[in-house]
């Protein structure tokens, strides 16, 4: 009994002394902590993810609070939160813009690209096997898929499937940018989320090489880039760039790629109509039109050419007496 | 009490038997807190503080509560439990104080915790058979030893920072390097009979 008893008491004592002590110290040395960094630490997520690039959600409060930093740095929050901080500091925030999601520009999983060799090493990671002649993957800037990047994410956004290629869930993506810091191909971008048509690689080889390598390489051919109608599509390093910025979402680009390296998720096909009652015959439709589908002389009813429009909303955007209606027909 | 003894402990502790370049005790905040003179000397008082008060609260809890109850193979979980204690007292201190310093400390002020000089000193304390006022003195040069280790490299690489490195040395490899010729340098010492 006493083998037990004494041990327990000793050190239970100990520690209960020490424990009271600790107690005291902390109401004696108490330190006062600004309200608003209380409250700022209370909004945020509490992940610590670092995308704001500050030290922590606590940095970053601190930095809101005391050094007027950012109010909307913090992307897993998103707009909510910054919101909900701008209230506590009293001001307001401009919360326009689409959210940012991570985006993997590689299509060429196991069924379209093949393994030039079979790594047999202890320590498959991307990182690690990327030493080894750029990786086995027949193509030399596609990903991996031994899922460093879903290792990093905090979030269990990405997932590795079973054909050899990571997948990334842009609902529960977060923004923090891990992935694209860990990525050794650097083949994970930030594009924003809403749109929906992306070029699916990041080949720099020569067309022949990279179709060699991948069946669904970009072979920078130039078709997107003369079917866009917006001028969006840019061919650099033998690979086509969609400047996000520009692109109307037409999905013309992903029809014409004759490799589909281009992916575009867009499932409809939008048609233009205006509707004649309202129409005055301003004619600022036509002018926006990039693809000159809009006929009509001024003050006249305008009609729309449905074979060649792309359903670029610009001309709806445009139109003041919303004389025009999307007609919308998934595919 | 004999002050030739406490000399040769002090002069002992601080340069013939230096904690991190003989011994290899505290790696850790030797090399995390050592980028600047300034951090480095606050960290240096923070464990001087700690390993001194450590040292005597130690030496009293096991002379007088495991030696007089036959508990003496409790000493590590006991003296864990107390530095663990003192670390967060000492915290709290910090961060009341001087609020800089426990922005430049960060995260190694926690980290003095299992920082094995500490533990290590309290353990050699008993192993020695020092007295109460030997083992906090000797808590105390060790600390200093410490310190002086970790504003010499931090001065070193105060400067490093301006010089061309090669790009595989640069940051923590160069400070390996340059801790492991400063050992070399305090290597002098060891012959040393006090």
């Amino acid at each position: 009994m006493e083998t037990i008893l004494f041990p327990v008491l000793s050190l239970g004592g100990t520690g209960l002394a020490m424990g009271l002590f600790l107690a005291y110290a902390s109401k004696k040395f108490e330190v006062k902590v600004d309200e608003k960094v209380e409250a700022i630490q209370n909004i945020l997520p509490g992940m610590n993810c670092g995308a704001c690039g500050f030290p922590g959600c606590s940095g970053y409060a601190e930095a809101i609070a005391l050094n007027g930093a950012e109010m909307t740095a913090c992307s897993p929050g998103g707009p909510t939160v910054a919101a909900a901080i701008a209230e506590v500091m009293g001001g307001t925030v401009d919360l326009s813009g689409p959210k940012m999601v991570a985006k993997l520009l590689c299509q060429g999983d196991c069924t379209k690209t093949s393994k030039t060799y079979e790594f047999e090493g202890e320590l498959t990671t991307c990182a690690a096997i990327n030493l080894y002649a750029g990786g086995d993957k027949s193509c030399k800037y596609g990903c991996l898929g031994y899922g460093d990047c879903a290792k990093a994410c905090p979030v269990n956004a990405i997932t590795v499937t079973e054909k050899g290629i990571i997948s990334i869930d842009e609902e529960v993506c977060v923004s923090c940018k891990k992935c694209v810091a860990t990525c050794p191909k650097k083949i994970i971008q930030m594009l924003p989320m809403n749109k929906r048509v992306t070029v699916n690689c990041m080949s720099k080889d020569k067309g022949a090489v990279a179709r060699k390598a991948c069946s669904v390489a970009c072979i920078a051919c130039g078709l997107c880039q003369k079917a866009c109608p917006v001028g969006a599509i840019e061919i650099e390093n033998n690979v086509a760039k969609i400047d996000p910025e520009k692109c109307v979402e037409c999905g013309l680009c992903a029809v014409k790629c004759p490799t589909k390296a281009i992916n575009s998720d867009v499932k409809e096909i939008k048609k233009a109509e205006i509707i004649e009652e309202k129409c005055i015959g301003c004619t600022a439709c036509a002018r926006v039109c990039p693809v000159k589908c809009i006929e009509g002389e001024v003050k006249q009813k305008h009609k729309i050419d449905q074979s060649k429009c792309i359903g670029c909303q610009l001309c709806y955007d445009k139109c003041k007496f919303s004389a025009i209606k999307m007609n919308i027909q998934n595919i | 009490m004999d002050f030739a003894k406490i000399f040769s402990l002090i002069i002992t502790a601080i340069f013939i038997q230096n904690i991190i370049f003989a011994k290899f005790l505290g790696i850790c905040p030797f090399m995390g807190v050592s980028k600047k003179v300034e951090a480095s000397i606050g960290m240096g008082m923070a464990v001087t503080f700690v390993m001194s008060l450590a040292s005597g609260v130690t030496w009293t809890i096991y002379n007088y509560l495991l030696v007089p109850l036959q508990l003496e193979y409790l000493q590590t979980i006991a003296f864990i439990l107390i530095i663990a204690s003192l670390v967060q007292f000492v915290e709290m201190a910090i961060q009341k104080t001087s609020p800089n310093l426990y922005k430049a400390l960060g995260v190694f002020l926690p980290l003095i915790t299992t920082n094995c000089a500490v533990l290590g000193i309290a353990i050699l304390n008993i192993q020695q058979e020092y007295n109460f006022i030997e083992s906090v003195i000797n808590g105390a040069a060790v600390a200093l030893g410490f310190t002086l280790a970790l504003v010499l490299l931090a001065g070193i690489r105060e400067r490093i920072e301006y010089a061309a490195i090669p790009g595989p040395f640069k940051g923590v490899p160069i400070a390996f390097i340059s801790a492991g010729l400063l050992a070399m340098a305090f290597m002098g010492f060891s012959g040393m009979q006090i």
